[in-house]
């Protein structure tokens, strides 16, 4: 496999769109996570970002995104991560603890300080519009 | 490197139970363990599954008979028996490729075999007889050395399936790209060969047939849905749309289009059953005097200024009740038109209704439980706020600012639920604001009710000018532009939540569209109450000009006269025609004004902050006008007002939902267009699928109140008594009783007059009533039971979760005593088959009861994602391994399938 390898960087897909997470999107499914993305992996991407992909396929690679450390776990790092990526950094540093630990508060099943996969899930199925959301149009 | 995932499938299925048999003498460890698998398994399932299968059927119940079945069945499968060697020795090579890739796993096992000392004298039991059947199978049956027996048979069947199954699910798998092309070739190919050659025997063409046009309907099918897709209208217009302005924008355009299916269908009724019989096989026009304009009328009667305002050559025409005529049937095919008349007028309502619940049903069904995104708030907006779809810089930038804002509101929600403030003044101003409100709109009732008063003062006047003609629409619609504004400033008084001060905003101008239409409507009512007061003596009029022109003297007696001209009659002033005509108007009014808006306040200025930007002294963009938002509210709202007015209108006006179809058709080009030019995103986007139902309700309500004039005017006015389907009778829905009088044999009338009695519709109430109350409690209670159970399983889930994180504690301690626990566990579904009960299936379980909502697909699509877990994480997670796998094990395919077979 890989032959002919079509190499998509994140450059190309941020002209594509405008996305926060485009980096991470690349890297998760780029082979070595460096965010180069083969012809296959440019493929599994869109199989994930698809409308008719399952929400528990969705959820699985929504967890890796947000997982900015890929320890497999949704840490406190990852969440400021996240938000900061998200508001572009205008929120102050106090705003931004206080959300990640309302974060945490309500999703962390276990009370050990990070979200596993499975916290990630029983939080995201209940989401109203993730699978709404969680999908590109090409 | 190829099978890593098939591998761990057989590993976990078969792995365990192949201990018992590679026990047993005579075979190798791979032979010997894949029949004894199927063994166990073909035990409790065979039955269902194979029943066909003689040889089969008699083992099924535990108690195998050696003998004549078995013969038979050996006979009947001897030409199989190269085929299936020659697959078994493959599978055997694969196999054993697998277990190199997947040392773990057996390790794990060979480490569980002395603990299950236990089940093994067991399985090397049934292993011995199931030997025995098969030597005495090869004795009597086939001559060329090993024959096929059912375990072989069983086994091909079952992996068959398997590989059905992988494929059908591979879509859910977290696999990369190649990974799953390949598994899917393998798959295919595997059934392919084997499955053809396991058919019932009539050979591999005929399934080579089957499989090519199983190929082809599944790409028909695929085509037939992107054919479907692409034959929604404007999908690519509004998707366009959604990508730029975010899903809130697109929800109206979607509402639009809805709107716009419901109206084809009603002009499609109106149109199908009244107007078209009516203009095929109805009197022509200027055959009697109501499809004839009036002698007075007559010379101005196809000026533009008249035609614009529906009098003239409209007003007698098919789109108006005055026009049709009161024959019981008309043509040769004797259509009843009055009777259809009135059927289609209430078949509208009807249909409306219908449709209106079933889409606020669907979408009901569609929402997960409102109750639960509490709990989620910060953890929503933190992950599933971004919208993918948005793919243009500038909508992301909104969309960035409003991620903030909310991010910025659930931080104040959450300070604010802990202070407190003064709570004097805001309730103090809260009830001045709403003072005021009631204020404006009072004042709005009664401006409309005053302008429509002098407006029938001006009807009577010869001569008016254009302003005093359209001075209800004029004062209607700026009200309608300015009162909202008014309401938002008025609104910053109250000092809600933007949220909840939506919400008011929205009742408001909900209140205040609901009473200028009333007021409209009763001031409407009061004109059409004057006219009938004088219909009496326009009656004697007419009555007494034909009598006159027919019996006068002075006239030669002996020609004939000719009858009077039907312009010539004197007439009533049919208020149904009247009231058509305005609905109308004001529709036409309100779709004009809509344009027009859209026209001056959205392009205009976005043209001219486009272009004077260059020459300004501030930025135009950035600064004061900048680009007018989408006003999303405010459209709905005028979509749902307007259709109202359709609903009320369309009784006394057939041709108004003509107009509305088209109206809609122009609103959707027209405003897409002017979205994507001249407007940009929302500031504060809110979101479709909570709103949705909402807009739906507002659109039900309006149902009912355009319901109610309607009803009140077919049931307790009497109609015209010169123009429209039911002139002449008493009330219009008598026509109903006529034809039932008439038309129907005498019993079923009898039975008609019965069922209208008081007696009996009063207890159909009473029960309809009673019903509704016992479904509501029905209901209630089992939401009730929904809660606890998710309770319940949240309990549940803590209680699993602080008793793995202890497991995995322990387990990293002490590593070796997982794998143990492990394939205990997965010895135990084998054994039992039916156990619900280990920790590891109560889990399962427990996962599946958490997405109530998510169909059996999805909750079918939970294992693979779980369990492949251990495969595709980072390396940093194997170290908590112990952790992951009781839940991972019962999943892989052989023993879960064996597990869960003997329910079905």
């Amino acid at each position: 496999m890989g032959n002919k390898q079509t190499v998509f960087t994140p450059e190309q897909l941020e002209a594509y769109q405008d996305n926060p997470f485009r980096q991470r999107i690349a890297q998760v499914f780029s082979e070595d996570g460096d965010g180069h993305l083969t012809l296959d992996n440019f493929l599994d991407m869109f199989s994930v970002m698809s409308e008719m992909a399952p929400r528990d396929l969705k959820a699985y690679y929504a967890f890796k995104i947000y997982d900015f450390n890929n320890d497999g776990y949704i840490c406190a790092w990852d969440l400021e991560q996240t938000v900061t990526k998200l508001t572009r950094g205008e929120l102050s540093a106090e705003e931004v603890s206080l959300v990640c630990e309302k974060v945490l508060d309500e999703a962390d099943g276990d009370h050990d300080g990070r979200l596993s996969l499975e916290d990630f899930q029983n939080m995201i199925l209940r989401a109203p519009d993730f699978l709404s959301t969680f999908h590109i149009r090409i | 490197m190829s099978h890593p995932l098939k591998g761990r499938g057989e590993e976990a299925g078969g792995g365990a139970r192949g201990r018992a048999g590679s026990g047993s003498p005579g075979t190798g460890d791979r032979s010997g363990r894949r029949p004894s698998r199927k063994r166990t398994h073909k035990a409790e399932d065979a039955p269902s599954r194979r029943g066909a299968q003689p040889g089969q059927k008699e083992r099924a119940g535990g108690s195998p008979r050696p003998g004549s079945p078995r013969r038979k069945s050996a006979e009947h499968r001897g030409r199989h028996q190269q085929l299936a060697e020659r697959k078994r020795s493959s599978a055997e090579k694969t196999s054993g490729g697998r277990r190199k890739k997947d040392g773990r796993a057996s390790f794990q096992e060979q480490r569980a075999l002395p603990k299950r000392g236990k089940e093994a004298p067991r399985k090397e039991e049934t292993w011995k007889q199931l030997k025995k059947h098969r030597s005495s199978s090869l004795a009597s049956g086939a001559s060329n050395g090993e024959s096929l027996s059912e375990e072989e048979l069983a086994r091909i069947l079952e992996q068959v399936e398997d590989k059905k199954k992988l494929i059908a699910t591979m879509r859910s798998k977290p696999w990369p790209m190649a990974r799953k092309l390949r598994e899917l070739r393998e798959a295919q190919e595997f059934v392919e060969k084997y499955e053809g050659a396991l058919g019932k025997g009539k050979g591999k063409r005929l399934y080579a047939c089957r499989m090519l046009m199983a190929k082809k309907w599944v790409k028909f099918k695929r085509d037939f849905d992107n054919f479907k897709t692409q034959c929604i209208p404007w999908e690519m217009k509004i998707k366009d749309i959604e990508s730029h302005f975010g899903s809130s924008v697109a929800s109206y355009f979607i509402f639009l289009r809805w709107m716009y299916g419901v109206n084809l269908v009603l002009f499609g009724l109106i149109f199908g059953l009244v107007i078209i019989p009516e203009v095929l096989m109805g009197m022509p026009y200027g055959s009697i005097p109501r499809k004839t304009v009036p002698r007075a009328e007559e010379e101005k009667a196809m000026d533009f200024s008249v035609l614009w305002d529906f009098e003239g050559y409209i007003k007698y025409s098919a789109l108006f009740y005055g026009y049709y005529n009161n024959q019981r049937t008309i043509g040769w095919l004797r259509y009843r038109l009055p009777m259809a008349y009135f059927m289609v007028g209430v078949s509208v309502f009807g249909y409306s209704l219908m449709i209106v619940i079933r889409s606020m049903a669907s979408n009901r069904q569609g929402g997960t439980s409102e109750a639960e995104s509490d709990n989620f708030t910060f953890s929503f907006k933190m992950f599933t706020s971004w919208d993918y779809l948005i793919g243009n810089s500038e909508t992301a930038d909104n969309k960035y600012a409003s991620i903030t804002t909310s991010f910025k509101e659930s931080i104040v929600d959450e300070q604010e639920s802990n202070k407190e403030e003064n709570v004097h003044l805001t309730r103090f101003l809260r009830v001045l604001a709403n003072f005021l409100i009631i204020c404006c709109l009072c004042g709005s009732g009664y401006l409309i009710y005053f302008v429509v008063k002098r407006s029938q003062e001006f009807s009577k006047m010869q001569n008016v000018s254009w302003y005093e003609r359209n001075e209800v629409e004029i004062v209607m619609s700026l009200l309608g532009m300015f009162c909202p504004p008014l309401f938002e400033t008025i609104a910053a008084l109250e000092n809600y939540h933007p949220r909840i001060g939506l919400k008011w905003q929205l009742g408001r101008i909900f209140a205040l569209f609901l009473g200028n239409l009333y007021t409209f409507l009763l001031a409407l009512m009061d004109d059409v109450h004057l006219k009938l007061s004088n219909e009496e003596t326009i009656k004697n009029i007419t009555h007494w000009t034909l009598s006159h022109y027919y019996n006068s003297s002075g006239w030669n007696e002996s020609v004939p006269r000719p009858p009077l001209h039907p312009a010539d009659v004197p007439r009533g002033s049919c208020w149904e025609t009247a009231v058509g005509i305005e609905f109308m108007r004001l529709t036409v009014s309100d779709m004009l004004v809509t344009y027009i808006t859209i026209l001056l306040g959205d392009f205009l200025r976005a043209c001219f902050v486009r272009f004077m930007n260059y020459c300004w002294c501030w930025d135009l963009e950035a600064g004061f006008p900048s680009y007018a938002e989408f006003d999303i509210s405010g459209n709905v709202l005028g979509l749902i007002f307007n259709q109202g007015m359709i609903w009320m209108g369309s009784f006394y006006a057939p041709g108004l939902v003509g107009i509305n179809v088209l109206r809609l058709l122009t609103s959707m080009y027209f405003q897409c267009w002017a979205v994507m030019s001249s407007n940009v995103p929302h500031e504060r986007v809110f979101k479709a699928s909570r709103s949705s139902n909402f807009y739906m309700g507002l659109l039900l309500l309006v149902l009912f109140l355009s319901l109610l004039p309607v009803a009140y005017t077919v049931v307790s006015l009497p109609p015209s008594f010169d123009c429209g389907p039911f002139s002449g009778k008493n009330r219009m829905y008598d026509v109903i009783q006529e034809t039932v009088e008439n038309d129907f044999p005498t019993f079923l009338g009898k039975i008609f007059a019965f069922l209208a009695n008081p007696g009996l519709i009063i207890p159909a109430i009473l029960l309809m009533f009673l019903a509704i109350y016992y479904l509501n409690s029905v209901s209630k209670s089992l939401s009730r039971a929904n809660a606890q159970l998710r309770k319940k399983i949240q309990v549940l889930r803590e209680v699993e979760k602080s008793h793995k994180s202890v497991k995995g504690r322990a387990t990293a301690r002490d590593p070796e005593d997982t794998p143990k626990s492990d394939s205990t566990n997965a010895t135990q579904l084998t054994k039992e088959g039916t156990t619900h009960l280990s920790a590891s299936q109560s889990q399962t379980s427990d996962q599946k009861a958490q997405s109530p909502g998510a169909s059996s697909s999805a909750s079918r699509a939970v294992p693979p994602a779980s369990q492949h877990l251990p495969v595709s994480w980072p390396p940093g997670i194997r170290q908590d391994s112990g952790q992951a796998h009781p839940q991972a094990r019962p999943w892989r395919p052989g023993s879960g399938k064996s597990a869960q077979r003997p329910h079905h």
